[in-house]
């Protein structure tokens, strides 16, 4: 009985932390994404302000670069989801 | 059984994260996944023959709705390629075009409803069917190698054995004989980080799309009754405001993977 508990224990410890870990992960993201996609936005809406001709060139290159700004959120945000989902850290307890 | 969640929504989103792997090869080099290839070698062809067709019927007159999208899509390719890479586009032109068209094909495979390949499949008895195979980390990385060797092949094509070696040498901080061996490293790691971005890239964000449209299919599933067909209703509106969302997803993924091709290409192509 004592065995059982003491796994499940260990169980809610690991999904515990692995909440954690997805909050900090998703959160930490997503700030750094939305800071970075700002900056991008309003300097892009600056330029096309002062040079409205430049436009059509600087729209491609700003969502290019808000593709790559987002890429690694959305990485982490796989990452996250895996983990949500199928947890592998708790395959090391059930052996 | 593919359509609702048994067993919870873990077990349906593990069921459906499963690729279609051949029998004699459960896993270990020979696990192909034939989902992927199967839908992108399909994706491809249709690809080939949609503009191989329009371009045979091209006229000079007035162009057809179809031809027109396709003289568009080729232009805008040509167009990107046109302001990064000065010289000979004859080879790199018609890469840029398969590989925006053909990625941009294969993520727009997350469209299709979650289930709607699997569910098909189960009928002929096939278990697992992932439809996305931009969303298989093999694929991406099958692509972003390709280009990795592309560029190596432009390196030694452009500069020559020794011009190519001697830039690996000496490139980024000097020829000093000290600097050799720091310069090597910092060029190996620039070498390799690249195809590893390029496909990290877009299978991360494929690969979490397919799994929040997924979670979304399982979590809206699982109610029942009339508060079942409430949830049904709301999870109608979150498929559909996630899809839209990820159309902008899909081309930008499509459009980076090109475009950041066809820059480390023409790089390849630059002497230092």
């Amino acid at each position: 009985m004592d065995q059982v508990a003491a796994h499940i224990v260990q169980i809610a410890q690991i999904q515990g932390f692995t909440a954690i870990a997805l909050g900090l992960i998703i959160g930490l993201g997503a700030l750094g994404a939305c800071i970075g996609i700002g900056v991008m936005g309003s300097k892009f809406l600056e330029a096309a302000a002062r040079q409205p001709e430049l436009m059509p060139l600087l729209q491609g290159r700003m969502f290019l670069l808000a593709g790559l700004i987002d890429a690694a959120f959305l990485i982490g945000v796989a990452l996250a989801m895996y983990f949500a989902v199928a947890n592998p850290l708790l395959s090391s307890l059930a052996g | 059984m593919a359509s609702e969640p048994q067993g919870g929504l873990t077990e349906y989103i593990q069921h459906h994260l499963q690729h279609l792997v051949p029998h004699a090869a459960k896993e270990g080099f020979w696990a192909v996944h034939i989902d992927s290839v199967t839908v992108s070698l399909a994706l491809g062809v249709i690809f080939c023959l949609w503009f191989w067709l329009k371009a045979r019927k091209a006229t000079s007159g007035v162009p057809s709705k179809g031809q027109a999208f396709v003289e568009m899509v080729l232009e805008f390719a040509d167009g990107q390629v046109k302001d990064v890479f000065h010289g000979d586009r004859r080879i790199l032109g018609p890469l840029a075009l398969t590989v925006f068209v053909w990625v941009m094909l294969m993520n727009a495979m997350d469209l299709l409803p979650v289930d709607l390949l699997p569910v098909i499949t189960e009928e002929l008895g096939i278990k697992h069917f992932r439809a996305v195979p931009t969303a298989d980390i093999n694929m991406t990385f099958a692509m972003s190698i390709t280009v990795f060797f592309l560029t190596l092949f432009y390196s030694f094509k452009s500069k020559g054995f020794g011009g190519y070696m001697r830039e690996l040498f000496t490139a980024p901080f000097g020829s000093h004989f000290l600097l050799w061996l720091p310069n090597l490293a910092l060029n190996i790691v620039e070498m390799v980080s690249k195809p590893v971005s390029l496909a990290m890239r877009l299978f991360g964000n494929m690969y979490a799309g397919e799994l929040v449209f997924m979670l979304i299919a399982g979590l809206f599933s699982a109610g029942a009754g009339l508060a079942g067909w409430a949830l049904y209703g709301a999870g109608i509106i979150g498929y559909t405001v996630w899809g839209i969302f990820h159309i902008l997803i899909i081309t930008i993924q499509a459009f980076i993977f090109m475009v950041l091709s066809v820059v480390y290409i023409s790089m390849a192509h630059d002497h230092h």
